[in-house]
């Protein structure tokens, strides 16, 4: 609380500090996920647009049905709640690397980014399943074969939005984990203790949370409304 | 008190993370995985009964709005947004209400698309299913 009031009275304007009191590259990592808020922004609401000017639209809980090993049990809904679960969970993991990072404790770190890593990994390969499980269904890129809720015959506007919108999220995921699993080398190498801070735990994990966020969106409009 | 340099840059240090933070951690998960349950009854729910447009549609904004409770709690907690300067957070959230607007025109193009199309192309596929439906699921059929 002594220290929040020293903040306080700080003149942040009168030059020689940081006047958001934030590094550089935080903030320039904050500045690109504002931009990429935009990106997947208009991808969403092009999606919606599309959706809204269409009678009828595919219902998701037929699409989505199924279950890995699980044959033909109609499950609506569980397996994408589970994907949701592994990201949730592997954001968790991530503050808790950022929080060890703050103690300087290097261990900590990386046995919370090896959490992390592999939860990044489960969530892929779901999308993975998911992904080849309805392209034998015949479901790609201008190919789609659900019907619309309504019983008509519905255009390839459904998955192509579903398609081209998981996989630039599974995109952004993906690179989340390489940059993860390069960062986690850094930090087992030491380069962080030698320079004395873990901030880029903290950068790389506010790029972690985003896509995180991206996907609190996703499985809203994919799949629940 | 002491500052920290990155680089040549100075920076003030925000209160020292004890266990209160950590805590604070194990509280928003708990927070998050709660609104997810409830999303996915609300999901249950909606595919098992059948609603009149107008309770479908509340479900639907109820959702809706617990998805943005969630993002708060990602972004203020998980990612510290709450913790920094109030005006580096206002040069972040200030341009995200362009999606107000974004949201509200685009929505309304799509639906405007949709009653144009019918309107003035009759041999359209579009208009061939509307045939099949009642009416007035012209004017609410977008989100179903």
């Amino acid at each position: 609380m002594a220290q929040a009031a020293a903040a306080a009275n700080t003149k942040w304007w009168s030059g020689g500090k940081s006047p958001f009191n934030v590094e550089y590259g935080k903030l320039m990592m904050w500045y690109f996920l504002m931009s990429d808020t935009f990106t997947f922004g208009a991808l969403l609401i092009s999606y919606g647009t599309v959706r809204m000017s269409s009678i009828s639209w595919p219902d998701p809980n037929v699409v989505f049905k199924s279950f890995p090993l699980a044959g033909h049990a109609n499950l609506p809904l569980v397996f994408v709640s589970l994907m949701t679960f592994i990201l949730i969970v592997s954001s968790v993991t991530m503050v808790l690397a950022v929080h060890e990072g703050h103690h300087g404790n290097k261990k900590g770190v990386i046995k919370w980014m090896i959490w992390t890593i592999i939860g990044g990994f489960a969530f892929l390969s779901c999308q993975a399943w998911e992904w080849t499980h309805l392209y034998h269904e015949g479901a790609w890129w201008g190919r789609n074969p659900f019907p619309n809720a309504d019983g008509t015959i519905s255009k390839s506007n459904f998955s192509d939005s579903f398609f081209t919108i998981t996989g630039f999220h599974g995109f952004h995921v993906f690179s989340g984990v390489l940059i993860n699993i390069i960062v986690t080398i850094m930090a087992w190498k030491g380069v962080f203790e030698r320079k004395g801070h873990y901030l880029m735990i903290e950068k790389i994990g506010l790029y972690w949370h985003f896509v995180d966020l991206v996907w609190v969106f996703v499985f809203l409009f994919f799949y629940l409304v | 008190m002491e500052h920290q340099t990155f680089g040549g840059e100075v920076t003030i240090p925000h209160a020292a993370p004890g266990d209160d933070s950590k805590k604070r951690i194990w509280k928003t998960t708990l927070i998050l995985s709660l609104i997810t349950l409830f999303e996915l009854g609300i999901g249950y729910l909606l595919m098992f009964t059948e609603f009149s447009s107008i309770v479908d549609m509340f479900l639907k904004g109820i959702v809706i709005i617990l998805s943005l409770a969630k993002a708060f709690y990602i972004v203020s907690i998980f990612m510290h947004l709450g913790d920094e300067i109030r005006n580096m957070t206002m040069t972040i959230i200030v341009p995200l209400l362009l999606f107000v607007w974004f949201i509200i025109a685009f929505l309304a193009d799509g639906v405007s698309w949709k009653n144009l199309k019918n309107e003035y192309s009759p041999n359209d596929p579009v208009q061939y299913e509307q045939k099949a439906e009642p009416v007035q699921e012209t004017k609410e059929g977008g989100l179903k």
